[in-house]
């Protein structure tokens, strides 16, 4: 891999050397696992371990599970009480599962706000932030596929109202709809096709993984101080980095420790607290739920699809020069996926010179606003939509455009950033004074 | 720009709360937290008290609900034997056998039968689980973590919300209820003073009988909660110390490239 100038691997015995010259594996996994990283990274920056960690959890735990579901609309839902009252452990393995996709979310969430406020996006590392994106996606996707197969009443209707949205789309919507759900409604062929689909991106999600990896590896980690790695030689490099392995390694496990005893005592203690009780109740497409609520983790892209609505001036606007095609309800899932976009357009709408949030005396406060707007969004997208929950929702979705569309690019012609460290080593130093000149 | 802005959020947001609260207030029931011996992460289901349950369910409720999760053998989670078990389920229930078309008493092995049918209600099986007491302040959940989901409460307070007051819609029958949403039940008040009689010669006013039969629902709607607890506490456990000698190791590690120095540990 290139980037920052480091000692290569050489195999040593004659096996190796053999293996070496065909299939240089033992090669990459060392150039891998040793990487240069600077060595003044924050605790913000364990979250890669425990995501990694999550997508191993989810994998492992959700093949075990698979063993015992039926993915049929009459058996789904008698199978997870046999999952969790006959299978051994099997209570266990599914609140596993059920946290540890929110798990994977918080995990998520943090990691790419940590991106956000220290430029990591910035180049050149738009390419680890676009796979990075896509991740996200493929998640969202993975967890609401995987939220249908219990086949209680949040997973219908959820499945209902979230395929709905596809319907929206102008002229072939119902087309879409109809074909993502293989039938007009919420079905045994959706639940079959839900579960293929449900087993079949987390791998796709490993794959995107390791190409993220091997993108920031491929340009070094960033850091907190946003100034780039010396990489004139190797000795300059050794004196801004620690490989990854242990320092890195051993810090994160730590980390990881602490971020699963909260995730135990909440798996042990309160298994349900993060779901939706009427998820306990089979579905019934006789009965809807009095509120269609998904799980939190959508919550605040939610609330961004609920907040155009049809008396929205905006709206008004877009419907009557696109002659109505564009409708509020298209409006509003425009808005949902665009609110996702526009932060993978981040690399090129934030044109400041300076890289890390820590250096930007102005930034730091809309950076904080947007965190506040995140958590509000959250929250209201469980609310139902009366005053004031539609006037939150439309002034925290206006926020999260206006951040990314207007704040980003102006910041960087108006705001006048402080001057970072010359080196991550002064950065280091200014920490740990007494720390030596050169590591080793 | 940034103070306004501001303001305008702070506003909204008190606002929201505010709002909100007022809205829950009118139309979600009531529930007065119980404390249940199972609560917290230190609590035990009380064998005791879900035996009465069990009796309430078979007494009362089995007339309308059903339990078809429930497999019977797990009544030996209860401190009933094996044997009790097998007279408790060829004594109560009949299943219908497809393959010989007949019926014959229920085994150990089968699972309390559902009760379907005109006026019968939902199953109770996961009902403990299917309803949350608790959901404030202003939706955020928070009441939750102090007081539990509150799914058990919500049943007790249900089968004592009766008013009395009833009315007839559409040729249906509403009683109601201070717990339910909305106000207005079709299920008829059920409990009374004095209305089972408790082997154990337990207090049986309407109180105490439904807080018995919540705890039941709740068992049967989480009958490994006991395991899950313990294997909580030695994951936690296990966990700390884990931490603790990473959180050592780490210091070590570093130590040389911080301080300079080894450190000694
Ligand atoms: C006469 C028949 C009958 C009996 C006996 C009966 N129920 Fe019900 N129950 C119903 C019906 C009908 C409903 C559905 C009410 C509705 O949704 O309007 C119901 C609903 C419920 C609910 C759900 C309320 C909700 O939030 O939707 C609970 C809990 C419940 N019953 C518990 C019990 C318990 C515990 C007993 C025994 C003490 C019992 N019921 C005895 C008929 C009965």
């Amino acid at each position: 891999m290139a980037g920052i100038p480091h000692d290569h691997y050489e195999p040593s015995s004659g096996f190796d050397k053999w293996l070496h010259k065909r299939l240089p594996i033992v090669s990459l996994a060392y150039d891998t696992l040793m990487i240069p990283t600077p060595k003044n990274l924050n605790w913000w920056w364990i979250w890669g371990i425990v995501l990694a960690f999550c997508l191993v959890l989810q994998i492992v735990t959700g093949i075990i599970l698979v063993m015992h579901y039926t993915p049929h609309v009459d058996l789904a839902f008698a199978s997870i009480e046999h999952i969790m009252r006959d299978v051994n452990g099997g209570f266990f393995l599914r609140y596993i599962h059920m946290n540890g996709a929110s798990l994977f979310f918080v995990a998520v969430y943090i990691h790419m706000f940590r991106g956000l406020f220290y430029g990591s996006y910035k180049a050149p590392r738009e390419v680890t932030w676009i796979i990075g994106m896509l991740i996200y996606l493929a998640m969202m996707a993975t967890g609401f596929l995987g939220y249908v197969l219990p086949w209680g009443q949040m997973s219908f209707w959820g499945a209902t109202v979230i395929t709905g949205l596809f319907g929206a789309i102008p002229f072939i919507g119902d087309e879409i709809q109809t074909w993502l759900l293989g039938g007009p409604a919420v079905g045994n062929a959706t639940l079959n096709r839900f579960f293929s689909l449900h087993y079949l991106l987390p791998f796709v999600i490993a794959a995107l993984v390791a190409v993220h990896i091997w993108a920031f590896h491929t340009t070094g980690n960033n850091n907190p101080t946003g100034v780039e790695v010396r990489r004139g030689s190797k000795e300059e490099a050794k004196k801004d980095t620690l490989p990854f392995w242990p320092y890195f390694v051993i810090k994160d496990l730590f980390a990881l420790a602490i971020v699963l005893l909260i995730f135990w005592a909440i798996v042990g203690f309160m298994p349900n607290y993060l779901g939706h009780p009427d998820n306990y109740i089979e579905a019934n497409p006789l009965a809807t739920p009095a509120h269609i609520v998904p799980e939190w983790y959508y919550l605040p892209f939610y609330a961004i699809l609920r907040a155009f609505t049809a008396d929205v001036w905006a709206v008004q606007l877009v419907s009557w020069i696109t002659g109505g095609i564009i409708d509020a309800k298209f409006f509003g899932v425009l808005a949902m996926f665009g609110a996702i976009f526009v932060m993978a357009l981040a690399p090129w709408l934030d044109t400041s010179s300076v890289r890390s949030g820590k250096y930007r005396p102005a930034f730091k406060w809309w950076f904080r606003l947007l965190i506040i707007d995140f958590i509000v969004l959250t929250w209201v997208g469980a609310r139902d939509t009366n005053f004031p929950h539609d006037w939150i929702s439309l002034i925290g979705a206006t926020y999260w455009f206006a951040y990314f569309l207007i704040i980003l690019p102006l910041l960087g012609v108006f705001e006048k950033p402080e001057t970072p460290p010359a080196t991550i080593e002064d950065d280091f130093k200014k920490h740990y004074p007494d720390a030596p000149s050169a590591a080793e | 720009m940034i103070r306004k802005l501001t303001l305008t959020a702070v506003t909204a947001v008190t606002l929201a709360f505010g709002g909100s609260a007022a809205v829950a207030a009118g139309e979600d029931g009531h529930i007065e937290d119980i404390a249940f011996s199972f609560e917290g992460p230190f609590g035990t289901y009380d064998q005791q008290q879900l035996q009465r349950g069990l009796k309430v369910y078979m007494d009362v409720c089995r007339a309308c609900h059903g339990l078809q999760y429930v497999p019977l053998r797990t009544l030996t989670d209860l401190g009933y034997s094996e044997d009790e078990v097998r007279a408790f389920a060829a004594d109560n229930f009949e299943i219908y056998e497809a393959e010989t078309d007949e019926w014959r008493p229920a085994l150990p092995r089968d699972n309390f039968p559902a009760v379907t049918g005109e006026g019968m209600g939902p199953d109770l099986s996961l009902m403990a689980k299917a309803r949350a007491g608790f959901h404030g302040p202003a939706g955020t959940g928070l009441a939750q973590l102090f007081k539990g989901m509150g799914g058990p409460e919500y049943i007790a307070n249900f089968l004592t919300g009766f008013t009395g007051e009833e009315r007839e819609v559409a040729g249906q029958y509403l009683y109601e209820n201070t717990a339910f949403d909305g106000g207005w039940v079709s299920m008829p008040p059920q409990l009374s003073d004095g209305l089972v009689e408790f082997d154990d010669g337990h207090a049986n006013d309407a109180h105490h009988i439904a807080e018995d039969v919540a705890a039941f629902l709740m068992w049967t709607a989480e009958p490994k909660m006991m395991e899950r607890k313990q294997v909580g506490f030695i994951g936690v456990t296990m966990l700390v110390i884990l931490a603790a000698l990473l959180y050592l190791t780490n210091k070590k590690l570093w130590a040389p490239h911080k301080y300079g120095k080894e450190l000694d540990l």
